[in-house]
């Protein structure tokens, strides 16, 4: 999923504070699953302006709604009829959706209440990790399925570097050594010979090298 | 605040700290009419929201009251409860409200002194910090 | 002989090379750089540059290792593949060989979270193993990395750095492997205290006939004090510094350590000389140059051969 995580209320307030009437949307999808911005979290920080405003004398009208994605412009227009009832919208969204309301709504001002962070797994409950970072073309099936550019801190793609201590990372013992796990796989796989073979410089065109990427189904545009 | 009452919500769990209340009641121990107790099946039920929603409506101070550590009788509702309480008193720091109106306390089923004792602790310790700003600013 | 360097002139003629390194300052200061280097003159057959080392920014490597050539010394220019793209590395390596410099070092380069610019990006456009290649392609088929045909090739003697030291131990054979498959021509270890891992490693080094491929210069480094010590041993990762040689420095007073850390160090080489495969030695006296004359001196490497 897209992991993200609230903004500290004190960026919120001031986003919201020169309006009166507030429309704060949530994510049925990855940020629910991350627990940054589902419905439970849309009642959390609605709660916590309410409070914070009422606290600096402010009243202001906070509506909550949670979209099932907001990356979709036909989740989107449903807020078609609740528009006109804010003067500005937050939304607890990923970046994407965030984007996405500010293109339908065009005269509404937006605000993003959470810093979208990366793709990752979760590890266990309350804990999410990178994994992905959509370089566009998957070497997975060459490194026993684990990702050397997200998982490894210099993105090295013949590693380890020297800094690899006891499977960590020389960044912190928090981080694995990506190339440990790698050739952890490998031997698991029977496949040790492979790691002789040297992987060549990497197109980073795929990976938004060439600008900001696009992809088009004829199949399914109309 | 002229005669503050301080309005105290406790969130108490069936098994442990609930038993401890009718204890207290049976053996005829005071405690302030100020706690207002909610029984929930267990303290790992309650959630961030409930807790944030009781300052919203205007409680000065709330506790989760739980069974000892080790005695939960849904194993490790009690452990979970803690962390999230210690979770939303930052969130009421964030949001300027004083993270101490919130508490986490544990007690087994026969402390019917100690569940007295709580509520009147709590009582007079939020007194003393006087009415929740929320509070405050909705009598304005 | 493939390039220029003398590296390669003194490593082929079968003489144990020599090769020091320099660290540019933390400011314009070319006068500093001189200073440092004028210990080196005569006592080695290279002087490693390094490139903003620990992720710290430092006047650069490429000019630098310019300042040093100019003081009659033979620069071993270090790139990481932290700080530039391919592009910016290739125009580098073209204009360090314009100015003179014909032997360098291919590193990754640490983590800017150890440096003074943790909120910089770590650029890795492509990593040692892909630069060791790109380089020899460029030498050897006059190609820029892209492809296209360049005019005059730069003719660089290839270095890579090894770790015999760092973990998983089991795969640092074949890393050596790869890298001289990429092309290395030669390569520098990790500062050596742990001579029994280190001989571990070159029997698995050897028995893939690894050393006869590509020249292997040992690493080592002298103690200043006690505190260094101790400081390599568990603040560097990707060291291994024996309990044996701390407790050494431990033993002596403060006013003695730092003449028993060059008797260790000068102790080192000469076991290190007896290991089969071994071609020389690169000497890290950083901020310490002034003591690699005396260590040469009593490890039986001077004077440097003519060649």
């Amino acid at each position: 999923m897209i992991t993200a995580e609230r903004k500290p209320l004190e960026e919120l307030i001031q986003y919201i504070k020169p309006f009166k009437r507030i429309l704060l949307l949530g994510c049925n999808e990855c940020v629910t699953v991350c627990a940054a911005g589902g419905r439970k979290e849309v009642g959390l920080l609605a709660s916590g302006l309410q409070m914070a405003m009422l606290k600096a004398g402010s009243n202001i009208e906070i509506r909550q709604h949670t979209l099932e994605r907001q990356c979709d412009p036909e989740y989107v227009e449903e807020l078609v009829p609740m528009i006109d009832g804010a003067d500005a919208i937050m939304s607890m969204a990923c970046g994407c959706g965030v984007q996405q309301l500010a293109m339908r709504f065009k005269d509404k001002p937006v605000f993003p209440a959470v810093n979208t962070k990366f793709m990752g797994a979760s590890e266990k409950q309350g804990v999410w990790a990178e994994r992905c970072q959509g370089c566009g073309n998957c070497l997975l099936g060459a490194t026993g399925g684990i990702c050397p550019i997200a998982r490894c801190a210099k993105q090295l793609m013949n590693g380890p570097c020297g800094g690899s201590t006891s499977g960590k990372c020389e960044i912190s013992e928090d981080v694995e050594c990506a190339w440990q796990l790698i050739w952890d796989r490998l031997k698991a796989l029977n496949l040790t010979d492979r790691y002789l073979d040297i992987m060549p410089a990497k197109d980073w065109r795929p990976a938004g090298g060439s600008g900001p990427r696009k992809i088009i189904r004829e199949d399914l545009a109309e | 605040m002229e005669n503050f009452e301080p309005v105290i919500v406790a969130f108490c769990c069936h098994y442990c700290a609930y038993t401890a209340a009718d204890m207290a009641g049976s053996q005829r121990l005071p405690y302030p009419t100020n706690v207002k107790i909610i029984r929930i099946p267990c303290s790992g039920k309650i959630d961030a929201l409930h807790l944030v929603k009781a300052f919203e409506k205007g409680a000065d101070g709330v506790y989760v009251a739980g069974c000892l550590e080790g005695d939960c009788h849904f194993k490790n509702g009690n452990t979970k409860a803690a962390r999230r309480v210690a979770y939303v008193k930052q969130y009421l720091e964030e949001i300027g409200i004083e993270g101490e109106r919130l508490e986490m306390v544990n007690m087994s089923a026969g402390m019917g002194d100690r569940f007295a004792q709580t509520a009147t602790e709590m009582t007079e310790k939020i007194r003393k910090l006087g009415p929740s700003p929320i509070r405050a600013a909705m009598a304005v | 002989m493939k390039t220029e360097s003398r590296l390669e002139k003194v490593l082929a003629a079968g003489h144990l090379a020599v090769t020091a390194e320099c660290g540019p300052p933390r400011g314009a200061q070319p006068e500093k750089v001189r200073q440092n280097a004028r210990h080196l003159i005569g006592v080695c057959d290279a002087v490693n540059v390094t490139d903003n080392q620990t992720a710290m920014v430092r006047m650069s490597s490429l000019a630098a290792s310019v300042i040093i050539k100019q003081e009659g010394l033979d620069p071993l220019f270090q790139v990481t593949s932290r700080d530039r793209n391919r592009l910016a590395m290739q125009a580098d390596i073209i204009g360090a060989y314009s100015l003179g410099i014909n032997t360098m070092l291919c590193l990754s380069g640490d983590h800017t979270k150890f440096g003074d610019h943790p909120m910089a990006m770590n650029v890795h456009d492509i990593d040692s193993m892909q630069m060791i290649q790109m380089v020899c392609d460029m030498r050897d088929k006059g190609i820029f990395q892209g492809g296209a045909e360049m005019k005059v090739p730069p003719k660089m003697f290839v270095g890579a750095a090894a770790n015999p030291f760092a973990d998983p131990f089991e795969l640092r054979v074949m890393r050596l492997a790869k890298k001289i498959a990429a092309g290395a021509d030669f390569v520098q270890t990790q500062c050596i205290f742990n001579v029994e891992k280190f001989e571990k490693w070159m029997e698995g080094v050897r028995e893939m006939g690894l050393h006869k491929k590509c020249y292997i210069l040992a690493g080592v480094t002298p103690c200043k004090s006690l505190g260094a010590a101790k400081y390599m041993a568990n603040r560097v990762p990707g060291m291994d510094v024996p309990k044996e040689i701390v407790d050494r420095m431990a033993s002596v007073p403060k006013e003695k350590q730092a003449e028993e850390g060059v008797t260790i160090c000068v102790e080192t080489i000469e076991r290190l000389k007896k290991v089969e495969g071994v071609a020389g030695f690169h000497i890290m006296a950083i901020e310490w140059e002034e003591k690699v004359p005396e260590i040469c001196e009593r490890a039986g490497l001077l004077p440097r051969p003519q060649v």
